[in-house]
């Protein structure tokens, strides 16, 4: 719906872009940020983060409006870059005026040189204006140009942006695949070079103008492929797939391989949590709980330290072990929350969740489970006789783990217990109308939810090989359940992607780590507003197929 | 003709007023029958209490050959071959049509989740019939085509028989519909009362019907019982009940009997 906007409401949206850049600056983020040059002598993140605001304002409005000729976008877009400049220059102002880091510790003189160029106050700020002006035109400009300008101008610079904020990373695995000589083209330091950043821009760029242009010939020859050369093909792309899984640790090289199991470890609570959440509808918030048995059954049978049973249980017989456990405290603490329902179930789960880490803390076990002190000296995991100490090592434990749920769960999903678990989400009363047994409906997901986060308790306490009860806090528990809404409630694939982006990604942008929480929450804010449905959202399977059939009634 | 259903000074008190007051009725097996009374004379918790919903504070309830089932749980109910339909339509609705149905037919399906995962050939063939069967049901209440959109994003008529098409599902003896007109123009109320009709007559289950539908009432019901205040005012053919003075006060209000009587009267 294209509205008009006076020139106060264009003003008001200027102001509120100033102010979420404001907040952003007066946290710490932004400077923090800006320790990550991205190209070389030309930008940080911190700069992207500052820009970012009035960028998305100006585009917002730019393309909700109603206009005649190309003047009016453009116009409005530099009005809110520049109102959205007038919090910052204030502050900049303030910060040389008086103290002001007695009240906003944040505001560094770093932060101030980033918002003023390193200029005097006064220049600074007429180019912070100029500069944030510009970015609303930018911004503006993108509802105007053509698809086939846009569409190539998005790729080339969310890629080149990419791989400048990853550089770092990239670095290391080009100098360790690619040869030393090959770092010193692409980087300069520790960011991207400014001609790469340029040549790689122009071909990202040029590449998607033939490909829009050429690429809708070429589909169309895949689509009239023979059906089974289809089938060799897409055949081709799973084992292609399945070779790059396999060998994932090779091109990861170890710190990525590591970021990559704790992510694994995350998809496999999720995958358990999107079952009790995301098929059967039941808000579990103490879900870390099993997460927390699993561990602990594995350190106390597994542990060479003083603690523990000192049983001298390897860890694959342990591994069952732990999930049974946990799979039997699904049952248990499933039971008196049966007639539960929302609000009330989330409460009663969320005290099991802390009861469960209260009673690992205190000192009534403190013999087995050693108390605030935690379970030492659990060993790795063995592999006939070798013992798995490398994360690219590991990795194939806990994939294992991960493709044994996606199977599970796949195969549970598209069964006859699959289809009670979501018709209990979408009407509990009727579904008991439609003659299932609630309470083995219910249990049942509280029992493979608690598997897999047992199993991923197991495998996380061998591969970190000690256990501190403080590590399973409300917050795991809070965690899994953002990754499964930002990636779409029960949906699968979403899991994988939700992981991904709320567990690999702090990893990678160490920065976010302190802001953690406080990104999380604008995600799920904007998530919600945005996207409600999650980054993937489950697709329901195409049953009565027959597409004829669909044609026929529409006839009708 | 049997009795299917026989209920027996079946009474619903909510602290204390009194929705149900010992409602009796026997549904003949194969007929088609309603319940009609003005809004909130306590026909759909009548029903509620058939089906298991709510335990009747007091009374029986007898279904198919001497068993008792007032105070079974709904799954009970259902697993004994009673199925129903709502006032406010309540499908699964994020699942697709197909699945709707396939839930219904939950009573039906034996295989055990263990053979889901490993996929054994029981299961298979299991999933496959079901499916059959759904589709089969799909098309039988006329929604061929629609059954891969989700239930929510089906036209107001479709999901009413959506609604039927799961309730069949689970091939019962006796199919409650709670005012299955409702929100519809004549011209689909009588293409709904058409197909309940054909229903009974194809499948052969005996229909007990809430409706306000005056029209659809009269049109198909072989017996009719009027309820006003929880209590049962009248019981007869539609011919019977139409020319009931206590049923036309019920609707009317008092007075009006009086002035109804004389119309006909001239």
């Amino acid at each position: 719906m294209k509205k008009t906007f006076t020139t106060k409401e264009i003003i008001n949206k200027g102001l509120l872009a100033g102010a979420v850049v404001l907040s952003l600056s007066v946290i710490g983020f932004i400077a923090l940020l800006a320790e990550r040059e991205l190209i070389k002598g030309w930008f940080s993140l911190g700069h992207i983060f500052l820009v970012a605001s009035p960028f998305a304002f100006a585009y917002v409005t730019t393309r909700d409006m109603e206009y005649e000729g190309n003047a009016k976008p453009l116009q409005t877009g530099f009005i809110i870059g520049a109102v959205a400049s007038i919090p910052l220059i204030v502050l900049s102002f303030l910060a040389v005026a008086i103290d002001i880091r007695q009240f906003l510790s944040n505001v560094s003189p770093a932060l101030i040189e980033l918002l003023t160029f390193g200029q005097t106050p006064v220049l600074g700020s007429i180019l912070l204006l100029l500069l944030f002006g510009i970015i609303g035109v930018f911004a503006a400009s993108f509802n105007i140009i053509p698809e086939n300008i846009r569409h190539p101008l998005v790729n080339a610079l969310v890629w080149t942006l990419g791989i400048a904020t990853f550089s770092e990373i990239l670095l290391s695995r080009v100098r360790s695949l690619l040869g030393r000589g090959l770092v010193k083209v692409i980087f300069s330091g520790k960011s991207l070079n400014p001609i790469f950043a340029i040549v790689f821009f122009a071909a990202v760029f040029g590449f998607t103008i033939w490909w829009d242009k050429r690429g809708d010939s070429f589909k169309e020859k895949l689509e009239n492929l023979a059906p089974a050369k289809r089938k060799q093909l897409s055949q081709g792309q799973s084992i292609l797939l399945m070779l790059v899984i396999l060998f994932l640790p090779l091109i990861l090289g170890s710190y990525l391989t590591e970021v990559a199991n704790n992510v694994g470890i995350y998809i496999l609570m999720g995958l358990g949590l999107n079952i009790v959440v995301g098929f059967a509808g039941l808000l579990d918030l103490g879900y870390v709980a099993f997460f927390a048995i699993g561990a602990y059954v594995m350190g106390v049978l597994t542990s060479e330290g003083a603690l523990g049973l000192d049983a001298g249980f390897s860890f694959w017989t342990a591994l069952p072990i732990s999930v049974i456990v946990a799979t039997l405290f699904g049952i248990v603490l499933g039971i008196p929350v049966l007639g539960m329902r929302g609000d009330y179930l989330a409460i009663v789960t969320l005290g099991f969740g802390e009861i469960i880490r209260v009673v690992a803390v205190s000192d009534l076990f403190k013999d087995t489970l050693g108390g605030a002190q935690g379970i030492l000296q659990i060993p790795k995991p063995e592999f006939f006789g070798i013992e798995l100490v490398q994360p690219g090592e590991l990795y194939y434990v806990v994939l294992a783990g991960v493709l044994l749920a996606v199977f599970i769960a796949t195969r549970l999903r598209d069964s006859r217990l699959g289809r009670q678990w979501m018709a209990l989400r979408e009407d509990e009363d009727v579904a008991e109308a439609m003659g299932m047994n609630l309470v083995s409906t219910k249990l049942m997901a509280f029992a493979t939810g608690a598997a897999f986060s047992g199993l991923s308790g197991a495998i996380f306490a061998s591969k970190l090989t000690s256990i501190f009860p403080h590590s399973f806090n409300l917050l795991i528990s809070i965690n899994v359940l953002s990754l499964i809404i930002v990636g779409g409630v029960g949906s699968i694939p979403g899991v994988f992607v939700g992981a991904l982006v709320l567990v690999g990604l702090p990893e990678l942008l160490r920065e976010f780590a302190e802001y953690r929480l406080l990104i999380y929450g604008v995600l799920l804010i904007v998530m919600m507003l945005v996207k409600p449905e999650g980054l993937l959202p489950d697709q329901r399977k195409k049953r009565e197929l027959k597409s004829e059939a669909e044609l026929d009634w529409a006839e009708k | 003709m049997g009795i299917i259903l026989s209920t027996k000074n079946v009474t619903k008190r909510f602290g204390g007023l009194i929705a149900v007051n010992s409602f009796e009725i026997d549904v003949k097996e194969n007929s088609i029958s309603s319940v009609i009374g003005p809004n909130g004379a306590g026909k759909t918790t009548f029903f509620n209490c058939i089906t298991g919903f709510y335990t009747p504070t007091e009374g029986e309830i007898i279904f198919d050959e001497n068993q008792h089932i007032q105070g079974l749980r709904p799954d009970q109910v259902t697993l004994k071959g009673i199925s129903r339909t709502y006032q406010n339509i309540r499908l699964f609705s994020k699942m697709t049509a197909i699945e709707n149905i396939l839930v219904g037919q939950h009573r039906h399906l034996k295989t055990h989740w263990v053979e889901a995962i490993f996929k054994t050939k029981r299961f298979v063939k299991e999933e496959e019939e079901a499916l059959e069967e759904a589709i089969r049901l799909l098309n039988f209440v006329g929604l061929n085509g629609l059954g891969d959109h989700l239930a929510h994003n089906l036209p107001y008529g479709a999901q009413r028989r959506l609604e039927i098409a799961r309730a069949l599902a689970s091939k019962p003896k006796l199919l409650l519909l709670d005012e299955p007109t409702a929100g519809m123009n004549p011209n689909e109320s009588i293409e709904l009362m058409h197909f309940i009709r054909q229903l009974r007559d194809e499948v052969g289950i005996t229909i007990l019907l809430i409706e306000h539908d005056m029209k659809v009432v009269m049109g198909i019901s072989e017996e009719i019982w009027v309820m006003d205040f929880g209590q049962k005012i009248a019981e007869g053919t539609p011919l019977e009940i139409q020319r009931n003075p206590k049923v036309i006060e019920a609707y009317l209000g008092s007075g009006a009997a009086s002035g109804l009587n004389l119309e006909q009267g001239e």
